[in-house]
């Protein structure tokens, strides 16, 4: 065995090269850095489909992350989805008159939640919604619909 | 008729065994406490248990995160997708790898030296000297080796893990030419700190605790032989392996899907 000391630095280094590698598994390798919303306010939408939109998904504005999808629930008297989203309390000028669009990230990307800046002069608060939203492509009706459109060019000629 | 007897006594055996297991590490639990008097004996263990399994631990995550790396591409790169490399690499490291086979490399290295060391204490009667003189061996002897084991190994988990990833980018990004933004940036936006990297740390201790009560526990109800500590030793590393991958399920299933 090695005496005190030593084996007291060696126990030491082993700890904190531990602690050390947990950090850069946090921040380096996971995403504790950009995860958290600065003291942010609610938003809701409503969209007729919000297609593979998952909680905790981002919402971007301009293609910058400002926030993420908080909840998103079935309402009943709708027929619609409520999408809540947290968005950082520093970007707090989102115009009134803005609209949300369910996007996808590259073809087979994740979805997210882009936002078009509208003209108005009066900001978005805690709590409000959205007036303009454009739901999610979602691709199967989209190839259901090329089908369809081909079949019915196609019924004449014969 | 004979073989219902063997049967039933397999069964009353093990019954008899978990019973005695249980026992114990509640005695070694209650005794922990003592030890924050002296906590040098936990540092010591921590040297035995950790510093000297850090090389195998090391050297093993490198390797299975090159071999990742390589593996990963050559499959990734048929979808078009390489650039997800340092997110399948990473994922799998913090989420199974990294905690299952730092476990099982654990329980080959330090278990069995922890099960060898107290069934020849044992076998030679220190254990016995011990409680002659009016020493608790579970105080002096068990629960520093258990604390120990418990402390090394998430530290151990996650050192496997940091390696295994700079493995992976070491071929993935030096030698197969992903870029290294795309590797980074992929990583940890797919890689979460509370699903992914917390349910490692916790799925390590886990291992941790069983991994070493197992090996403390065979060791110190040890058949007093030389031919029964080499069966406890074999014995430390086949159940703790088993567990490992076993519990491992559990816990999976646990936190990821929603059965």
């Amino acid at each position: 065995m090695l005496n005190r000391k030593s084996l007291e630095v060696w126990v030491g280094l082993f700890v904190a090269a531990g602690i050390l590698a947990l950090a850069m598994l946090a921040f380096k390798v996971g995403n504790l850095t950009t995860a958290d919303v600065m003291d942010g306010y609610k938003i809701n939408a409503r969209f007729d489909n919000v297609g593979g939109l998952k909680v905790k998904a981002a919402v971007t504005m301009a293609g910058v992350r400002i926030g993420r999808v908080s909840a998103i629930e079935f309402d009943s008297n709708k027929y619609q989805a409520k999408v809540t989203m947290d968005v950082d309390g520093r970007y707090s000028n989102i115009p009134r008159d803005s609209s949300a669009a369910i996007l996808t990230s590259g073809l087979l990307g994740d979805q997210y939640i882009g936002i078009e800046p509208g003209g108005e002069e009066a900001y978005l608060k805690d709590g409000d919604v959205f007036l303009r939203t454009q739901s999610a492509l979602v691709l199967e009706k989209l190839v259901g619909q090329v089908i369809f459109n081909k079949a019915s060019e196609s019924a004449p000629s014969q | 008729m004979n073989t219902l007897r063997i049967l039933g006594s397999i069964v009353i055996n093990s019954v008899e065994r978990l019973g005695r297991a249980s026992l114990f590490l509640y005695e070694v639990l209650a005794g922990s406490w003592e030890l924050l008097r002296r906590f040098y004996l936990v540092v010591q263990q921590v040297y035995a248990v950790g510093v000297l399994t850090l090389l195998i631990i090391l050297v093993s995550g490198l390797f299975v995160g090159m071999v990742l790396g390589l593996q990963g591409y050559n499959t990734l790169v048929k979808f078009g997708s390489a650039n997800s490399l340092g997110l399948l690499v990473a994922l799998s490291l913090v989420r199974e790898l990294g905690p299952v086979v730092t476990a099982l490399l654990f329980a080959g290295r330090a278990g069995s030296a922890l099960t060898a060391e107290i069934g020849l204490m044992k076998a030679t009667e220190q254990l016995a000297g011990m409680e002659m003189m009016a020493v608790n061996p579970i105080i002096r002897v068990i629960a520093p080796r258990f604390l120990g084991g418990i402390i090394a190994m998430p530290l151990l988990a996650a050192l496997f893990s940091a390696i295994g990833v700079l493995g992976g980018h070491l071929i993935g990004v030096g030698l197969l030419g992903v870029d290294a933004g795309a590797f980074w940036s992929q990583m940890q936006n797919g890689v979460d700190y509370r699903d992914d990297i917390l349910n490692g740390v916790i799925k390590s201790a886990v291992f941790g605790v069983v991994v070493t009560w197992i090996a403390v526990f065979e060791g110190y109800d040890a058949v007093p032989t030389s031919e029964g500590v080499a069966s406890a030793t074999n014995r430390t590393v086949v159940y703790s392996s088993l567990a490992v991958l076993g519990l491992d399920f559990i816990l999976t299933a646990l936190t990821l899907g929603d059965i």
